[in-house]
Parts: C-alpha cells; sequence; structure tokens
C-alpha cells in the first residue's frame, strides 16, 4: 500500500498527533492504512478505555466468590453447587439513536456473545434505557423502535428479557441510551476465556460472513454528535438473531467437548480487536491469513476485513488436531467457518492477504498500550445552582390527590407493562418474579436456588451530585435485592457520561467512581465487569451522568422469593426506615415544580445495610408477604404500588402519617433513602416489630390493607383528613396505561 | 434470468399492517390514501434460459414455499 | 412414555419441553434433530416453540421443509400423538397437519402474558384430565397467532369439535376483548379431524409447576399421559 499517511487521515482516525508519533514509535516506521485503522479502533475511547482506565482501578473487583473480575468478556461469580454466573451490561447508545431498531438489537446480540463466550448459557437478559420525553414523534419513535429491536432479538435467541428500567427524561432526547444486561450459567470448572494459548494451535473464524457493516463502529461511538450524526446510517450494523441463536448452540456443542483453547466474539473492532486481545492475554502472536476470512462481498480490502463489525461472529484457537471436529460442529449449525491463522510465539499480530503482509504489529501494543489520560477534572460553575434550592419559595401540596396521579402517570413511573409484554420474559420456564417487581428472579434448574437482578441508576441525582448519586445508585440496587430475598453477590456497571475531554464532565465521572467505589466497599459487593460509554453528548449538550448498575443477588433458597404487591386483605402495612425533608432531586419537584435541583437524598450506609439486613431477615424467617423500596415518587407511590402491580388482583390500603415538622409533600413524595413498605398478618406484628427493634431499624404500623380504594390520612389520630382518597382502579388505570396513551399519540 | 416476485395478502383478509400503514398516512394529511396492502418482494435468479420452463419452476415455488395460498396471493414477472 | 422432542435449528422452547416432561413428569425423553428421518421408539411428538430458521419468510414456512417433518407427517397419519405448541403450531399449519394460518398479531407487537383459555372440548387425548368448560390460565409469547381460516373449515371445524381452547375471560366467557392477538373465533388451539394432533399458540409448559406460580398448563400433559394410560 503506497498510500500516504496524510494530516487528514490521522484525524479522520479520530487520532491525535502524539498517538501517532506513538504508533511510529511502536512500529519503528509509519503505518500503512490497515495499520492506521487498526490502531485506531483499538486505540479509540471505545476499545482502550483511555480517560477512564486510571480512575476504574480504583473500583472492588475481589471478593470470595469472585472467579473471574474484569478484563474478560464478563465477569464469573461462584454461586456454589459447583455452578457460578456469568454477566455484564454494555451500552449500544450511538447505534440507537442513529438507527433505533438495529442499534438496540444488536446490543442485545453483542451483550448475549459476551455472556456465551465464556462457556455459559444465558438465562436472563435485563434493558436499562433512557429516552426523552414522549410529546415528540421523534422521540416516540426512538422508544418504539428500541423496544422492538431488543424483543426482535432477545425473543428470537430464547432469552427472556425478566426486568430493566425506563426512565425519560428531554436530556436524553438526541443521546438515548440502552444498556443491556445478560446473566448467564456455567459449571465453575468449564469458563471459557479469550486467550490464544499453545504455539502453533489454529485459529478458527466462524459464525457469518463479513461485510462491510458498522466499519468504524468503535470510532463512531467515541465521538459526540453533531446534525451530521444522521447520515451517519450505514455504518450500524444490522443483527441476525437466528444465525446468532445457532451460534449460541454451536459454541455450547464446541465448548461441551475437549476442543478449544481460547474464545472470543468479535464485537467493536472485530476481527482486530478478537486476534489482538486474545494474543496479548496469552503474551503471544497471531499469524492471521485473510484469504480465507468468509466475505458477504467482493473486493473487500485488508481495511475492510479487519475493521468490519458484522455481527454473529466468533474467534476461536483451537487445540491442534481438533480443527476437522470444530469444523464439523459448526457445519452442523449451518455456520460458516474456516481456519484463518494460527498461534505464534512472536507476539506479533501479522495479517495476510493473498500471501503478502498486509500489516505487523506488537499484538500488546494495540490491545495494551494504548494511550492513557489522566484527564482534568473540576466541577461545573453551575453546580452550585443546581443544589441550592430555596424550598420555602415552593408552596407544599394543595391536592395530594392529583399530585399522586400525575406522578403515577409520569413516564418515568407509569407502568412499563407496554414494554415488557413485548418481551418474551418466561422462555426457558425460570421466571420466578416477572417485570415490575422490585427485582427479577429467576431460578436455577437442578438446584434450590434463585438468583435476583435488577438494574439501576437514578441519574438526576448524579447530576446534583455524582459522588451521591452513584452511592445511592448502589444502595438502591441492593435494596431491590433484599427486597426479593437476595443477597447481592456481585455488579457490574455502564458508565455512561459526556463528553471527558471536559474537565466538568470528568469531574462528574471521577466523583461517581469515587461513590461506587465508597458504597460497593462498605456493603463488599465486587465490580466484575463493565463499560464505558463517553461522549454521550449532542450539539454540545451531555446527558445526565448516568452510571447505570446491573447487580445480580442470590437467593438461597428459592421459596424464599419475595415480591413487591399485596396479597391480603386484612394485612398489616409496616415501614421500616424513617422519613426525612428529602425533597431534592424527586421525581414530585420534576412533575409538579419542574425543577430538577436540590440535593439529592440523604443516605447512611450503615442504616441502609441495616435496613436491608433487617428486611432479608423478615423474609428469610417468613414473617412477611410482601417487600417494597420506596424510591421515585416516595412512600405515596411505593403505596400505591404494593396496591396495584400484583399480577391477579389489585387491593386497597388504609394508611396515617403522622407529622412532625415536616411539609406534607416531602412526607407523601420525598425520596429518603432506606426505607421498606412491608406487608404482614398481624399475627406477626410484634416478632416484626421485635427484630427491627432488634436491628436497630425504625419500624411502625402505619396501616392495612383493604378496601377498594388507597386512603392516607396525614395528621395525628384525630384527624379525619383524607390527604390522600383514590379508588385503586381509577390509579390503576391511570398507572397502568398511561404509557401506552402516551405512545399511541400520532 | 431473475424472477421478480411480489406476495401479498389475499383481498378480503385482514391486514393490519397495512391498517396501520394507512391510518399514519391518514394523519400525515394524505387524505386520499386507501386499501393499503404490505407485502413481500423477492428477487430469485432462476439458472434457465427457456423462459416457459423458468415459468413453472417459479410458480412452484410460489405454491410450495414462497407463498402460503390460504392467505396470500403472489404474482411475478421474468425479466 | 418416550417423548420426541423436535429441535429445529432456531427452535427455543425445546429444553422447557424436555424439562416438563422429564424433570416434572417423569417421562423419557429424547430430542430429535430436525435432520433425523425415522421417529422408531417415540410414543408422542412435541414441536416446540421459538424461531425456526428465524420465523424467515413465513413462521413455520422452512420447518416443514425439514426432513423430519415427513417422518411427522406418517406418524400422526398413523394415528401417533402430536402437540404443536405455538411455533410448533404454526409449523403444523404450513405442513398442512392443521387446516387454516396464522396472521400478525392485530397489535402488530409481539406480545408475551398471561392469558384465559376455555376448554371447549374436554374429550380430547390433549384435555381429558379437564372439565368441560375449565378456564385455564397460561401464557403466550408470540407475534403471529392470530389464527385464520376460510368459513367453510370454521363451519366444518366448529360441528366436529375441533376447535379445543377459546381465549376468554378469567370468568369463561369468549369475548372479543379476552382476545390477545384478533384470532379468528378467539381460537387459541384447534386439532385434526382424527383428534390425534393439537396445535396451540398458549405455552402449557410455561406454567405447569408450583414454583412458577401456576399449574395450569400441567393439564394438557397430563391429559397426554391418561390418554396414553400412562401412570405418573
Amino acid at each position: 500500500m503506497s498510500l500516504v499517511i496524510t494530516k487528514e487521515l490521522i484525524a479522520q482516525h479520530n487520532l491525535t498527533d502524539d498517538e501517532f508519533k506513538k504508533i511510529v514509535e511502536i512500529l519503528g516506521r509509519e503505518p500503512n492504512l490497515t495499520e492506521l485503522g487498526m490502531f485506531s479502533v483499538m486505540w479509540s475511547e471505545h476499545c482502550s478505555y483511555k480517560s477512564s482506565r486510571v480512575h476504574l482501578k480504583k473500583l472492588p473487583t475481589t471478593g470470595p466468590r469472585v472467579i473471574q473480575g474484569p478484563g474478560e468478556n464478563a465477569g464469573v461469580v461462584d454461586i456454589g453447587d459447583g455452578l457460578c454466573v456469568v454477566f455484564k451490561m454494555e451500552s449500544h447508545n450511538h447505534p440507537s439513536f442513529i438507527e433505533p431498531y438495529q442499534g438496540a438489537a444488536t446490543g442485545v446480540g453483542g451483550i448475549l456473545r459476551d455472556v456465551f463466550t465464556m462457556g455459559a448459557r444465558p438465562i436472563a437478559l435485563l434493558d436499562s434505557l433512557r429516552f426523552g420525553g414522549l410529546d415528540t414523534a421523534k422521540n416516540r419513535h426512538i422508544v418504539k423502535g428500541v423496544v422492538a429491536g431488543i424483543a426482535g432479538y432477545g425473543n428470537c435467541m430464547g432469552v427472556p428479557t425478566v426486568g430493566g428500567e425506563v426512565v425519560f427524561n428531554d436530556i436524553y432526547s438526541l443521546n438515548p441510551l440502552v444498556n443491556a444486561f445478560c446473566l448467564g450459567i456455567a459449571q465453575k470448572d468449564k469458563i471459557f476465556l479469550g486467550t490464544a494459548a499453545g504455539v502453533g494451535n489454529p485459529v478458527i473464524y466462524f459464525g457469518s460472513k463479513t461485510g462491510r457493516d458498522g466499519i468504524h463502529g468503535a470510532t463512531m461511538a467515541s465521538d459526540s454528535f453533531d446534525d451530521q450524526s444522521e447520515k451517519k446510517r450505514p455504518t450500524v450494523q444490522v443483527g441476525d438473531p437466528f444465525q446468532e441463536k445457532l451460534l449460541l448452540e454451536a459454541c455450547l456443542e464446541l465448548m461441551a467437548g475437549d476442543l478449544l483453547v481460547g474464545i472470543q466474539d468479535m464485537g467493536a473492532a472485530g476481527l482486530t480487536s478478537s486476534s489482538c486481545e486474545m494474543a496479548s492475554r496469552a503474551g503471544n502472536g497471531i499469524d492471521l491469513d485473510l484469504t480465507h476470512v468468509p466475505r458477504r462481498e467482493p473486493g473487500m480490502t485488508p481495511y475492510e476485513l479487519m475493521l468490519s463489525e458484522s455481527q454473529e461472529r466468533m474467534l476461536m484457537v483451537a487445540k491442534a488436531g481438533k480443527e476437522e471436529e470444530c469444523i464439523r460442529i459448526c457445519k452442523k449449525w449451518d455456520l460458516d467457518v474456516a481456519v484463518v491463522g494460527k498461534v505464534t510465539g512472536s507476539g506479533i499480530l501479522r495479517v495476510l492477504d493473498q500471501g503478502k503482509v498486509v500489516a505487523e504489529i506488537p499484538a500488546k501494543s494495540l490491545a495494551d498500550d494504548g494511550p492513557r489520560y489522566e484527564r482534568p477534572f473540576s466541577p461545573p460553575g453551575y453546580q452550585d445552582m443546581l443544589t441550592n434550592l430555596n424550598y420555602d419559595a415552593l408552596p407544599d401540596v394543595k391536592d395530594a390527590n392529583a399530585a399522586l396521579l400525575a406522578l403515577l402517570e409520569s413516564p418515568t413511573i407509569a407502568s412499563k407493562r407496554w414494554v415488557y409484554e413485548q418481551y418474551d420474559h418466561m422462555v426457558r420456564t425460570n421466571t420466578m418474579v416477572r417485570p415490575g417487581s422490585d427485582a427479577a428472579v429467576v431460578r436455577i434448574k437442578g438446584t434450590n436456588k434463585a438468583v435476583a437482578m435488577t438494574v439501576d441508576c437514578n441519574s438526576r441525582y448524579c447530576l446534583l451530585n455524582p459522588y451521591e448519586g452513584a452511592r445511592l445508585a448502589v444502595a438502591e440496587a441492593a435494596r431491590n435485592l433484599a427486597c426479593s430475598g437476595a443477597e447481592p453477590i456481585g455488579l457490574t456497571d455502564c458508565l455512561n457520561f459526556g463528553n471527558p475531554e471536559r474537565p466538568d464532565i470528568m469531574w462528574q465521572f471521577v466523583m461517581a467512581i469515587e461513590g461506587m467505589k465508597d458504597a460497593c466497599e462498605h456493603f463488599k459487593i465486587p465490580i466484575v465487569s463493565g463499560n464505558v460509554s463517553f461522549y454521550n453528548e449532542t450539539n454540545g449538550l451531555s446527558i445526565y451522568p448516568t452510571p447505570m448498575l446491573g447487580m445480580v443477588g442470590l437467593i438461597e433458597s428459592a421459596d424464599k422469593t419475595m415480591t413487591q404487591w399485596f396479597r391480603e386483605d386484612g394485612d398489616d402495612i409496616i415501614l421500616l426506615g424513617a422519613t426525612r425533608e428529602d425533597l431534592g432531586g424527586s421525581e414530585y419537584l420534576k412533575v409538579q415544580h419542574s425543577r430538577e435541583q436540590g440535593s439529592p437524598p440523604y443516605l447512611n450506609l450503615e442504616t441502609e445495610q441495616a435496613v436491608q439486613s433487617c428486611v432479608l431477615q423478615l423474609i428469610r424467617s417468613g414473617l412477611v408477604q410482601s417487600a417494597h423500596d420506596c424510591s421515585d415518587g416516595g412512600f405515596a407511590v411505593a403505596l400505591a404500588e404494593c396496591c396495584m402491580s400484583g399480577p391477579d388482583q389489585t387491593h386497597g390500603a388504609v394508611v396515617r402519617l403522622t407529622p412532625g415538622r415536616q411539609r406534607i409533600d416531602s412526607m407523601l413524595f420525598g425520596e429518603s433513602q432506606s426505607r421498606i413498605l412491608v406487608s404482614a398478618k398481624p399475627a406477626q406484628r410484634q416478632a416484626i416489630l421485635d427484630q427491627a427493634q432488634q436491628m436497630g431499624v425504625p419500624a411502625g404500623v402505619v396501616g392495612a390493607v383493604g378496601g377498594a380504594s388507597l386512603v392516607i390520612y396525614v395528621g395525628d389520630e384525630r384527624s379525619t383528613t383524607k390527604t390522600i382518597d383514590l379508588p385503586v382502579a381509577t390509579i390503576a388505570d391511570r398507572w397502568g396505561f398511561s404509557l401506552e396513551r402516551r405512545l399511541s399519540q400520532e | 434470468m431473475k424472477a421478480k416476485i411480489h406476495v401479498t395478502l389475499k383481498q378480503g383478509i385482514l391486514d393490519p399492517q397495512g391498517k396501520a400503514i394507512e391510518h399514519a398516512l391518514d394523519s400525515l394529511g394524505f387524505k386520499n390514501a386507501a386499501n393499503v396492502r404490505v407485502g413481500k418482494y423477492m428477487e430469485v435468479d432462476v439458472q434457465e434460459t427457456d423462459k416457459a420452463k423458468a415459468d413453472a419452476q417459479v410458480k412452484q415455488m410460489c405454491e410450495k414455499l414462497l407463498a402460503n395460498t390460504i392467505i396470500e396471493e403472489y404474482r411475478y414477472e421474468l425479466v | 412414555m418416550n417423548v420426541g422432542v423436535i429441535v429445529f435449528p432456531g427452535s427455543n422452547c425445546d429444553h422447557d419441553c424436555r424439562h416438563v416432561f422429564q424433570d416434572v413428569l417423569g417421562q423419557s425423553v429424547q430430542m430429535i434433530w430436525h435432520k433425523e428421518t425415522s421417529l422408531t421408539g417415540i410414543d408422542a411428538v412435541i414441536l416446540p416453540g421459538g424461531f425456526s430458521y428465524g420465523d424467515y419468510l413465513r413462521t413455520g414456512a422452512i420447518a416443514r421443509f425439514s426432513p423430519v417433518m415427513r417422518a411427522v407427517k406418517a406418524f400422526a397419519k398413523d394415528g401417533g400423538a402430536v402437540i404443536g405448541i405455538c411455533n410448533g403450531f404454526q409449523i403444523l399449519l404450513e405442513a398442512g397437519l392443521l387446516p387454516g394460518a396464522m396472521l400478525r398479531n392485530k397489535s402488530l407487537h409481539f406480545i408475551c402474558k398471561d392469558v384465559y383459555v376455555k376448554v371447549e372440548n374436554a374429550a380430547t387425548a390433549f384435555t381429558e384430565a379437564c372439565e368441560s368448560g375449565q378456564v385455564l390460565k397460561i401464557p403466550v409469547a408470540h407475534a403471529d397467532g392470530n389464527y385464520y381460516t376460510d368459513p367453510v373449515t370454521l363451519a366444518a371445524m366448529q360441528a366436529n369439535a375441533q376447535i379445543v381452547l377459546r381465549y376468554c375471560t378469567p370468568e369463561g366467557k369468549v369475548t372479543p376483548e379476552a382476545n390477545p392477538n384478533g384470532s379468528l373465533d378467539n381460537i387459541a388451539g384447534i386439532i385434526n379431524p382424527e383428534g390425534n394432533v393439537l396445535g396451540m399458540m398458549p405455552h402449557p409448559e410455561r406454567c405447569a409447576e408450583d414454583i412458577l406460580g401456576n399449574k395450569d398448563g400441567k393439564l394438557i400433559f397430563l391429559s397426554l399421559l391418561k390418554a396414553m394410560k400412562v401412570k405418573v
């Protein structure tokens, strides 16, 4: 290749002058175009974590159950019985904005491959989605496309989408977030890693053919949007879930035999990343012959072949002599398959095409020696303006009924039934707790165990205080698991932020990492996998900092699984935890006063831990009938959800709250942390209160389940004013169909 | 020869996609758009130079696989 | 009993069907790859749900040409019991083992939720453990479950009591509101005139255990065992 590498070409590849100089230093010469392309994708933010790596190192990643921490395709955590769970969460934000259906679908495809590449059969998917408000046609189009894309892929794969969360805020209009979480189950001694060990072992390509899809997807994901973005459409990959289903079954069959040394999927940066990363992990090199790579289109150049992001492709290193068996299995599943190279001891990734060397780069320098930046960070000037809120200027709630209905109808709080009914959430017949409770729960066949999963992040809290916001996210995720009867065993993260080259964004990132670190260390929850998505900004406007967390918990005895909805009229309603005046950053302030301001709710990690331990204890000893944490919309919304979210029937409730000098709106709708609503048979009342007292957790009976209405008295025992009095049928309708109604606008 | 094949739902069979599209066109102001029918378009290269033979083959393909004649009808041209 | 679960490329409820017969009902199960040509030793055949061949072209359209389908047809012709669930039902329709065809759901969406079905004919090999008129809660999960057939065929099916399951309210009323997908005559499940081939859109294998909170689907399988004179 005689092409001269110009300044323009370097800039087009999103490489800085210094980065280019480093490449020349590594190679001892100027790179050719193929090599430039390979460096540009591997050294992109998306693949190299160049802005985040120095900070990510601070996170706790080890623990007695951790089998594999960050750095592989997914994290692995021991659940006993010789089994482990394999899980990870990943973003597909930019592609989902450009082409919502395919962007979301291939996001699901990618995270599934990350999990089954490790030798695990995927058994659950969750998604965390962020969209702009539903009053514009463009946003509705994105919502419908993303949901259909997730459904189209996950359903066809036969992996249930068992939960997730969807939040609406106009800040995400031009940067929607699609974060997909997948969990698989594997035998502890049958975990496969992405390593090219054993000089002389064959390197085998299998799956779909390579086309010109998504060339430079990895650099696109590391680039901010502008008005030209919609023209980038051709780089979006198209997913083929049927092909992936075959790939899944073929992989598991390959792994069942004694055939493989290592295996990795071709995600971002395709053949380049899979080959150099596998070689680098083993300290080896790979000779890759492109002549044999199955192709979909004629005339593809080495540059295109190395950078293509065609989906549903894998690279495996087989044991020498096992090639034929590997090929036979791939062919059984109608997959394209070819031996494309071999492992060498040179440490060099050498790429050949038709007998000619077209690229020759030390594997380690591509995979691990990318630039590292300690980007400057400082709090933005507007931070004080965000947190300083004069509550006295805000009148207390006058019509609490209207306020509650408005909250229940706000898309962020409204039932997500319209979304999850499009997902097959029951296939594989493990789903014990379906979408719509605090956490999703799947049983583990062949054991008495179950696994609970939740995805959480309140990005408004993170905007107002990224350190507190991240701590609150960890606390809420763990609380959701506790309410399901599960003990947290591991965490994966998906850190969505704006442009890290801006000190204010970098500050948000650094603070969020500190917050996650402190909370995870306190709760002893290891972070075993994750992903960073920067540059979520359009025309200079960044998303709220959104460090999304996917937390996994273990339920040792599946019959001790708990759900959030009331079960029986006559049951006591007991509130664990104390209500403070925490209106800052609440959904109530946004919906009623159009303010996204104030300080996020107060969080004391000891108190939080005590409340969680208490509810877990109550669930395990069979004392409670339901448990639901108070989060968005506060006590009143949590209570309403307990009344109406059950699968078969709704219940009324009559409750009395006694205010001190507190504002009434903060009692009803404030988002004080470390609070859980439980219901229980009156006969258990004393045992529950005693237990709580023993554990230092404030607890009190606030009312009883029953009737056809949700009634809340605010005042002492003599007060007869029903601050809230709404028929359950009304709240169930408003909450249940809000999303559907908003989405059906033309 | 290349066969250009159109498969559509038979007249009289409810076409929910067509209805949805018709509705959307209407709300976009295309008040005179009616009877939207959604179908599939397929191209098949047939290694055959004799038009009559190709025609017979394509007809078989449609009957056997490409269309479900309980609900769908098909038409094609050979070029 | 020896149950054969057919595995097409893209089947994804095959493991669930095996689990129910093997682990819940204690029967022996054989997974049969679609390229097999014989069903020797098999007492009943299950065509499981999923997305055979990605549902490309039409649901079930390509799977019906798999080699094993010739054996399934012969097996059914000899009176062998065949159950097609969801995608399995769609394949049975495309293969002509049952009359009719599937259209896209009226909502155009994939839909996954519990529905109620009324047992319209409790005198079949697949429903004899149910009461006539009994209401079962069973989940559906499909995008193409909108059953269609011509009026003549429909009348014949009605006359022969071939409509076995119909979508209904929890109280057992067959109403348009209870119909999740626009299916003709609220049809959720039908049998062939001989009564040995059942196709149904709801997934009974998803609700056959206490731990999943619902055992209604087990009645379909218990009926089959009863008809085959198998003690559980």
